[in-house]
């Protein structure tokens, strides 16, 4: 792997850090609306009391988050901030931490974010392989055309229609939440079975929407990969045809879908942010929802910054291992 | 360049006129359709999803889109409310027909200023070459890496309440651009070097001359399935921060009707007319524009053609 290509990656991850940091800061300041003042206001108006002394009250908030200070100065403290994690105080649930919150959510969405995109990407990637390949049963063609509907519709809207077959129609399924209210999570047995059973309508609607991408894009590369030399070799040479589809053709066909996973984990996640909303998941996203709700602008901020560097990270990381999947792949060197 | 010029015209049969020009090319498109059924569908959903917003003011009253403008909340699908009533009184009817229009609405604009910067920072990249290449791209690039969603709420969350839709269109547009960018930038740079770019050059055309008559009329199919592209991912962007609450607060786009009913919610309450009828029409909206976009690229890469049969 040429040393000039890893350095330009690294520097893109970093570049990207300091860029939504950097917006972070900033198009909150070109705003007019105070988040300070404008959540004492709503407090003010929910609590139906009219404090006297706002003006005072504002400052001295100001001066306990370093508002007061010149603008450059805050820039950098803001700047040591974000990469320290210190994302401040939470606006409506203070004084929770902006990380805590972060924090206790991240694991739902983690989880059910990691097991719905590998499920989606392996059953994907299969179906398409199938789809494509000239001797699988007939009936695999049949499904190129709802596969390509669903992949077009969003995931919260699919989410929406499961929700209301499964959940509120024949009610087999949960309707919200990540597990029962009033059960303290624990490490046990069967709150891990009520996790999955309420995990599982959020995950079919990533699944199903996810499922139709994946399988078009295999399925297109698989035709490429059939008209290869190396393929009618092996026919020729007389291998069994499972073990051409497996290693021949699957191997070879498959390798631009990581590329497209490392570029598509961004839709899924901005996607998963929204079906999290829909089956009030205890996730990042639900949290996020909640604080747009509150004009929580800390805890907003705070979220959107971790999903940025953590979605960096994973690119970046899938983008160095490409080339040890794929032999024929040396950066630097075009 | 004189001389030659004079001689060609000279030998040059005089042109069609443009109004036989057109009529052969719209017959011509009608028999490609019929080859081409993925555009033909899709162009048929998107007509019909259009005139709903054209024809619907004949048949009902758009005033009726606003709360309290249906007699009765809450009303299952009717004669009367033939799409049923919300939470706050709209007929939901009416909020299609003054709704949908302002969410393809947002999602031209957005896709038409998208595209158009996109263009713009694909001809300066692929043709200039060199350290602007370098900033457009590694801008490009980076601002690909970041789930736009995010960006745009930070941006929506700080407007919120006060957008307007023109507003949010141009909030989508701010990261439409990358993918446009990035597909003509590798498109200019390929046919950069082919030899009709070559031989005009040569014969002495200005740069932005070769841009608009040379590669411009090269680049139409990839232009078109780029907006398609840029278009749809803008109303998916838009209908997902209004689905969060970040959208013009009393217009009633599809998103924001689905936001109401989310946030009200219809769904455990039972009133599923309320939140159907803005899924089932984006549905169709996305569909169509996928079978477009497989219909353009059809166009695009005519080898596709053998290996899709």
């Amino acid at each position: 792997m040429g040393g000039k290509y890893l350095l330009r990656r690294i520097g893109l991850f970093f570049l990207v850090l300091w860029g939504a940091a950097t917006l972070n800061f900033f198009i909150p300041r070109l705003s007019s609306t105070d988040p300070i003042r404008s959540r004492l206001a709503t407090m003010a108006v929910s609590s139906g009391y009219v404090q006297s002394n706002v003006e005072e009250l504002v400052r001295t908030y100001q001066a306990k988050f370093g508002l007061d200070q010149p603008l450059y100065l805050q820039y950098l403290r803001y700047l040591k901030d974000m990469f320290t994690f210190n994302f401040g105080y939470s606006l409506s649930l203070y004084p929770a931490q902006v990380l805590d919150l972060v924090l206790r959510a991240l694991p739902w969405t983690i989880g059910l974010l990691l097991v719905s995109t590998l499920m989606a990407f392996i059953v994907g990637t299969l179906f398409g392989a199938l789809m494509a390949w000239p001797k699988s049963p007939r009936f695999f063609g049949a499904f190129a055309a709802p596969l390509l509907t669903l992949s077009a519709v969003p995931h919260y809207l699919l989410g929406l229609i499961l929700l209301y077959l499964f959940a509120f129609t024949i009610k087999a399924l949960p309707l919200y939440g990540g597990y029962p209210a009033g059960i303290e999570p624990t490490l046990s047995l069967p709150f891990i079975f009520t996790i999955m059973r309420h995990a599982i309508l959020p995950a079919a609607s990533i699944v199903l929407a996810e499922v139709g991408f994946w399988s078009l894009g295999m399925r297109s590369m698989m035709i490429t990969t059939e008209g290869e030399d190396y393929m009618l070799f092996a026919e020729a040479r007389g291998l069994r045809n499972p073990f051409i589809f497996a290693r021949y053709a699957l191997r070879n066909a498959m390798l631009p879908q990581y590329t497209s996973l490392a570029l598509s984990i961004g839709r899924i996640v901005s996607g998963s942010v929204l079906v999290e909303v829909i089956f009030t998941y205890p996730g990042v996203g639900s949290l996020l929802y909640t604080a747009i709700k509150g004009s929580d602008y800390f805890v907003i901020y705070g979220i959107v910054f971790m999903i940025i560097i953590t979605l960096g990270l994973a690119t970046l990381v899938l983008d160095l291992v490409y080339p040890l999947l794929d032999p024929r792949i040396r950066y630097g060197k075009a | 360049m004189e001389t030659i010029t004079a001689n060609t015209a000279e030998v040059i049969a005089p042109l069609p006129s443009w109004r036989e020009r057109t009529g052969e090319r719209a017959g011509s498109f009608g028999m490609y359709l019929r080859r081409n059924p993925a555009l033909a569908i899709g162009l048929v959903i998107l007509i019909l999803l259009l005139s709903i917003g054209i024809v619907g003011p004949l048949f009902v009253d758009t005033a009726q889109a606003q709360p309290g403008g249906a007699s009765y909340p809450e009303l299952a699908p009717s004669r009367e409310y033939p799409l049923g009533t919300d939470y706050l009184g709209r007929n939901l009817f009416a909020v299609v027909v003054a709704g949908l229009p302002l969410t393809l609405r947002v999602g031209v604009i957005a896709g038409l200023v998208g595209t158009v910067i996109g263009i713009i920072l694909g001809f300066v990249a692929g043709y200039t070459g060199g350290a602007t290449d370098n900033v457009i791209r590694t801008l490009a690039d980076m601002l690909l890496t970041v789930p736009g969603l995010m960006v745009l709420i930070v941006l929506a969350s700080t407007i919120k309440g006060s957008i307007t839709v023109d507003q949010m269109a141009l909030v989508v547009a701010s990261l439409a651009w990358m993918w446009p960018t990035r597909t003509i930038r590798s498109q200019v740079l390929s046919m950069r070097e082919r030899a009709y770019v070559q031989m005009a050059k040569m014969s002495g055309m200005k740069a932005w001359e070769i841009i608009f008559y040379e590669l411009m009329p090269n680049l139409l199919p990839y232009l078109a399935a780029s907006f398609v592209g840029a278009v749809g991912s803008a109303v998916l962007a838009s209908v997902g921060l209004e689905a969060l609450g970040l959208g013009p607060q009393n217009a009633p786009t599809m998103g924001m009707t689905i936001y109401w009913a989310i946030s009200d919610n219809a769904l455990i309450r039972g009133l599923w007319w309320w939140w159907m009828t803005p899924i089932v029409l984006l549905m169709l909206f996305f569909v169509s524009l996928m079978l477009i976009s497989t219909g353009l690229d059809e166009i695009a890469n005519p080898r596709i053609r053998r290996s899709t049969t």
